[in-house]
């Protein structure tokens, strides 16, 4: 006998160890083949106390009125229990800013779903954390910025959040919660990453996200601030993989490298439509984050007549990208369409104009030369003073802290 | 950097360990797709029918010594030579920090 346990994994981000073996069955149409997703991420508001440059919500932010009702994310949480959904990621924005957030985490768990809290952590206390816990919360993911608290809390633009962050990181311990750091990463904490790696297990984390920036919306409004150069990724990598081998069984390290750089595109979300899914603050179905970047998709909302099962398998904006038949060339000929499935929608879009166009991080895209120069144009000549993320549209940074 | 706290928390199993899943572990079947999972951060696992097994007698009561006693007696297999790869299993959890040392508090 030898037992195993297949490591494949489903994840938010491209990651070449997918789950897609568990959830594709082996016939029926296109649609048919894309079983709901394992994990699902929940986008509960997009208020947020920080107003990080490179957030991942949209430039155009869902007002407060506009945000689905406790009662309606319970159904929410319901019906995704019921067509199988296992994990559900509680996101934002800030997800504790919702009021109601212990009685959500408490109504997933009472459901059997795997709840995992991504947050900024500036907004929780101990009482709040501790009925989290007692709620059933099983996994909590809080943002840094940088190793130390100026550069962090300018990036973050909320004072004294680096060290609240700490704060909460320690009470999530002293409560036995699994921890993992999100670090994001950019060219003006890259320079950190050591002291930030050396930062998570300080905290005794049990995982450590390094995801560089994806330029997209907010992202890519400061692209010139925060691309870094490539001598930086490739000390960044250097250093991670020296430490993934120094840290084993003490840290585990995820890495994402930002695709600007790369010959190859990411296997973004795993493939449209493919295993990933979220719910926007006002319940709309979206295949990917960003994915409402693409101006041309209508996205249906849970509060239309259709059920979130139907969504996946039939509205359009699923199945415009999904699989391979709707590619144009030269994906279409390409012996990696199985492999990356195109790279990402979302940037096509904000690079080409065309969501269907090849992916400019890929080498075969006409693109591809420019989008490399630019990025280590703006890596070598870039300013630091970027704009922070806000209702109104943006606010640039008052005055740059050090020689921008 | 290595004596930090998470390191002490990792198990090195060995037959006197009593392991139990960590709070960030779960495993439930999922009914939808008919198999067990074994939930974890940001990942689903699929054990295959006998990690499920060895799974579920990681209450934190058992040693891996009787673990491996009554997988021995189930399928008629000697215990040196599934002792091995039952270990193997649980050290790779426990690296993960999936498996913890059991004996909760009473």
């Amino acid at each position: 006998m030898s037992p195993t346990v297949d490591p494949n994994s489903l994840s938010l981000r491209a990651d070449p160890q997918d789950g897609v073996a568990l959830l594709e069955g082996s016939n029926g149409s296109v649609a048919a083949r894309y079983g709901i997703p394992l994990a699902v991420l929940l986008e509960l508001t997009h208020r947020c106390p920080l107003q990080c440059p490179y957030c991942s919500n949209p430039v155009e932010m869902e007002r407060t009125s506009n945000e689905l009702t406790t009662e309606e994310w319970k159904r929410v949480l319901n019906e995704l229990a019921e067509i199988g959904v296992l994990q559900v990621h509680f996101s934002g924005g800030e997800p504790t800013a919702r009021k109601d957030i212990v009685e959500l985490v408490r109504h997933a768990s009472e459901l059997d779903l795997y709840t995992n809290l991504i947050t900024s952590a500036v907004l929780l206390n101990r009482d709040k954390l501790e009925a989290l816990a007692d709620a059933g919360l099983a996994h909590i993911q809080i943002s840094f910025q940088g190793s130390e608290a100026s550069l962090a809390d300018r990036v973050g633009g909320f004072r004294n959040g680096h060290a609240k962050k700490i704060e909460v990181a320690r009470w999530a311990r002293e409560l036995e919660l699994p921890l993992t750091v999100n670090a994001v990463m950019h060219r003006q904490n890259l320079d950190q990453l050591e002291s930030i790696i050396a930062m998570a297990v300080e905290m005794d984390a049990d995982r450590i996200e390094v995801a560089n920036v994806q330029y997209y919306g907010w992202a890519l409004k400061n692209r010139a601030a925060l691309m870094p150069t490539l001598d930086q990724l490739d000390r960044a990598t250097d250093i991670v993989e020296n430490a993934r081998v120094r840290l084993k069984g003490i840290l585990d390290i995820d890495f994402v490298i930002p695709d600007y750089y790369a010959d190859r595109p990411k296997k973004c979300m795993g493939g449209w439509g493919r295993q990933f899914f979220n719910i926007t603050p006002a319940g709309k179905v979206l295949p990917c984050h960003a994915a409402e970047t693409i101006t041309d998709l209508d996205f249906l909302s849970v509060r239309s007549n259709h059920s979130i099962a139907w969504i996946w398998h039939n509205s359009d904006a699923f199945n415009r990208y999904r699989g391979t038949d709707w590619m144009p060339e030269p994906c279409q000929s390409c012996a990696f369409k199985e492999i990356d499935f195109g790279g990402c929608r979302c940037q096509a879009f904000a690079l080409t104009g065309r969501a269907d166009n090849t992916d400019p991080a890929c080498s075969l895209s006409p693109l591809h030369q420019t989008i490399f120069n630019t990025a280590q144009t703006e890596a070598e000549s870039g300013s630091k003073r970027v704009i922070y993320r806000n209702f109104s549209g943006g606010t640039l940074e008052a005055e740059p802290s050090d020689g921008a | 950097m290595e004596t930090a706290p998470a390191a002490r928390r990792r198990m090195a199993v060995s037959l006197e360990s009593v392991p139990r899943l960590a709070r960030g572990a779960k495993l439930r079947l999922d009914e939808t797709r008919g198999r067990w999972v074994l939930l974890v951060p940001e990942r689903v696992m699929a054990p295959d029918d006998i990690a499920v097994e060895v799974l579920q007698l990681c209450d934190g009561e058992k040693s891996v010594a009787a673990m491996i006693k009554i997988l021995a007696a189930k399928y008629a297999a000697p215990p040196e030579r599934i002792g091995a790869d039952v270990i193997e299993m649980l050290q790779d959890l426990a690296d993960s920090g999936f498996l913890i040392e059991g004996r909760k508090q009473p």
